[in-house]
């Protein structure tokens, strides 16, 4: 997908950082993160199941447990500065300028309210608006989502998961925002159903010029949402750039085990590939290159030395000693 | 009740699970109503087979009732109608929808689920460990001083290693892909012999998909273990499962040999469904879906074909008659549509 604006970002992170504290010591799942979001901007956010991906986002948002805490950093939304702000000053930010798909559908709604009463709720409590238009734009909104608007009064129980998954797209972006954080919002749809929500999602983006971050595992999902894709290992984007460099050319040898084998659904039946080794622990990250002990290209430097950042082009870099050549 | 033909794979061996026109209605009663009778039908008279060993697939559109057929073929939920026989060769088939107090723990020992949304599965007081360990305690099938050892076996297993470091965590220390690996674990460590498996591994990237996916399957060949595998990804199904049938609003619209379906669909739902799915290249372009937009209601459905209103080759016939049953095609699937 191409044709995003160049315009000043609306989100710019710097050497952010979040660690969970725990009995055995700091779980290091955001460490050390940069990158900015432009204006109407789609940045899809992919690595291993436990690299941080939603970590990065709950910070963002500042909807962190009691044992998370931002160790440095600074998250800037349109020239404010987030990480220092109060809940009480964050909650001004909150659904009307950055919104959030939860990846837990469970964590949008309070299980003893109807999903239209909280969802006009949050309109009242953010935009001004009479019950009528409320009442209105939820009926908008579950249309969007391809809901039956005879589920407006219905509790989260009723509901099926992809129907609670749609319900929490609605939520966020019931208050237009700025930017939307759309952590894994389609797992339990149908690929009808996710085509047609991706589409309206894009109209959205297109309308209000609204910024999007997408986390997924859906390599063909991030293929055509993202404008720009950011590969997350073990707390740190190792990779960044144009989601047509990043499939075609990638540069960082984690990356490259990302894209090696898609299970296809009607070409030829292979053997699928599997990545090696164990995941890394957080607790105590491999030194050097974090990605080396699983790394097929490893050198003695990528054990000891944190690895450069190595531009490709502009739009484009990696974090490796040995980046694979285009 | 008539007698219905649900497709047996293997002649002479007796399936594992025979579902019979099962049917699940949840009334509606609420101010946003004023029909008083109204009700959702979520599984509307569904009837298939599972051989022994065999990995049946379950897709169909978000909220077509996949979940709750795989809830009441486990019995955490009770059908409006029909049957589930279950065979598993000690003694004669039982129908689990009677089962009642000791019976009933042994099938539960038998049959375990794997929810859909692992956020709202496990129970946050409890650690992994407890978490895990529990089927093993309440079916009493492993001696205490054991446990420690098999739950870390299990969590190796489908790749939370070391194990130390996840046994004594809560599951709101987890990832989402961490703790559908919980919920995975927990439901294969007293080694069912009927899984169903409700989208497993949708939080999981390839490469640990596929070691959870080679997990299931050789537990399948070294147990016996029969799966029901609902799943929004083709991909998943068509590497788990020999046999896959397609849901659309509590019916089964399409069902037999996977590759058959996934090749040669020939419901225009099915068909549908295949041309969405997304092809994993920026560059590539995909042809539009072709079935009109429409918000597909479980809402008292009328009784014609379920999929009439979005159908694109829907015609008077399709309008003037009830929904078709499924009937074989050639390619050798069972289809219900009076066109196809
Ligand atoms: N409250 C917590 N306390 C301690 N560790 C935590 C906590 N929450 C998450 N973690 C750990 O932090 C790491 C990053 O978790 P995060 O949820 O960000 O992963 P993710 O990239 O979103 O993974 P997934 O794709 O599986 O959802 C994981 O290894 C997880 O175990
Ligand atoms: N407890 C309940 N009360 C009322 N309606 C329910 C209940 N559980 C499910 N339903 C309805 O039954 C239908 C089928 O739901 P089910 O959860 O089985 O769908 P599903 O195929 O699993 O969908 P998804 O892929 O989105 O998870 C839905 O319309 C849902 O709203
Ligand atoms: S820095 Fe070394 S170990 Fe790390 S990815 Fe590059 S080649 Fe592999
Ligand atoms: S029976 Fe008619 S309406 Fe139903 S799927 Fe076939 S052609 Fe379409
Ligand atoms: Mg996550
Ligand atoms: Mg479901």
């Amino acid at each position: 997908m191409n044709g995003q604006s160049t315009s000043a970002p609306v989100l710019r992170i710097e050497d952010l950082g979040m660690y969970y504290g725990t009995r055995s010591g700091d779980v290091k799942a955001v460490d050390g993160v940069s990158f900015a979001v432009g204006r109407g901007e789609s940045v899809g956010l992919v690595g291993e199941s436990g690299c941080g991906k939603s970590s990065i986002a709950m910070t963002l948002l500042k909807l962190l447990p009691e044992n998370g805490r931002i160790v440095g950093g600074r998250i800037v939304l349109d020239g404010t500065d987030l990480a220092p702000l109060s809940e009480d000053q964050m909650r001004t930010h909150r659904w009307n300028r950055i919104a959030m798909v939860f990846q837990a559908a469970m964590n949008s709604f309070n299980p003893v309210y109807t999903v239209g009463d909280q969802i006009i709720e949050a309109l009242e409590t953010h935009i001004e608006t009479s019950p009528d238009v409320s009442m209105e734009r939820v009926r908008e909104l579950f249309e969007l989502v391809s809901l039956d608007p005879g589920f407006i009064g219905r509790y989260p129980h009723e509901y099926s998961g992809g129907m609670k998954q749609r319900a929490g797209i609605a939520m966020a972006l019931a208050c237009e925002p700025d930017l939307l954080i759309a952590d894994e919002p389609t797992t339990a749809l149908d690929v009808i159903v996710q085509d047609r929500i991706l589409k309206e999602l894009r109209d959205v983006q297109q309308a209000l010029n609204m910024s999007l971050i997408y986390i997924s595992h859906d390599m063909a999902v991030i293929a055509e949402v993202s404008h720009t894709v950011g590969v997350m290992y073990a707390g740190r984007i190792v990779e960044w750039g144009d989601t047509v460099d990043i499939f075609q050319n990638p540069m960082h040898p984690y990356t490259q085990t990302l894209m090696s084998a898609f299970p296809s659904v009607t070409g030829p039946k292979h053997e699928l590939a599997m990545l090696g080794g164990e995941p890394p622990n957080l607790l105590n990250p491999p030194t050097g290159c974090r990605f080396h002990p699983r790394c097929p290209y490893a050198t003695d430097v990528c054990k000891t030395e944190e690895p450069p950042t190595v531009e490709g082009s502009d739009t484009h870099w990696a974090a490796c000693w040995h980046p694979l050549e285009a | 009740m008539a007698v219905v033909d649900t497709g047996v794979t293997e002649v002479g061996t007796r399936p594992l699970i025979k579902v019979e026109g099962l049917e699940k209605r949840f009334p509606v009663a609420s101010h946003w109503f004023r029909r008083s009778h109204s009700s959702v039908h979520a599984v509307d008279g569904i009837s298939f087979e599972l051989a022994r060993g065999e990995s049946f697939g379950l897709v169909g559109e978000s909220g077509c009732g996949k979940t709750t057929t795989g809830r009441l073929l486990v019995r955490l939920a009770e059908p409006t109608g029909g049957h589930v026989l279950f065979d598993d060769g000690e003694g004669a088939a039982t129908d689990i929808t009677t089962l009642r107090g000791e019976e009933l723990k042994t099938f539960r020992r038998k049959a375990q689920m794997i929810f859909q949304d692992p956020y709202e599965s496990l129970n946050p007081r409890r650690t992994i460990f407890d978490t895990v360990a529990e089927p093993l305690k309440v079916q009493d099938a492993c001696p205490p001083l054991e446990r420690l050892d098999r739950v870390s076996r299990m969590l190796e297993m489908v790749g939370l290693s070391p194990p130390a470091t996840y046994l004594f965590r809560y599951p709101h220390e987890l990832s989402g892909g961490q703790r559908q690996r919980v919920a995975i674990a927990r439901a294969l460590i007293i080694e069912p012999i009927f899984v169903v498996a409700d989208e497993p591994t949708s939080m999981l990237d390839v490469s640990i998909r596929t070691g959870v996916m080679n997990l299931m399957e050789s537990l399948a060949e070294r147990l016996g273990i029969s799966y029901l595998y609902i799943t929004h990804d083709l991909a998943v199904a068509r590497y788990m499962c020999s046999r896959i049938a397609v849901m659309y609003l509590g019916k089964i619209v399409e069902m037999g040999d996977t590759e058959a379906v996934l090749q040669q669909p020939k419901h225009p739902y099915t068909q549908a469904l295949l041309s969405a799915v997304p092809i994993p290249d920026p560059t590539a372009t995909r042809a539009p879906v072709r079935i009109s937009g429409g918000v597909a209601t479980p809402l008292d459905p009328p009784p014609r074909c379920r999929f009439y209103s979005r159908c694109p080759i829907a015609d008077d016939f399709c309008r003037d008659n009830p929904h078709p049953a499924l009937e074989v095609k050639d390619g050798g699937q069972r289809v219900a549509c009076y066109k196809a």
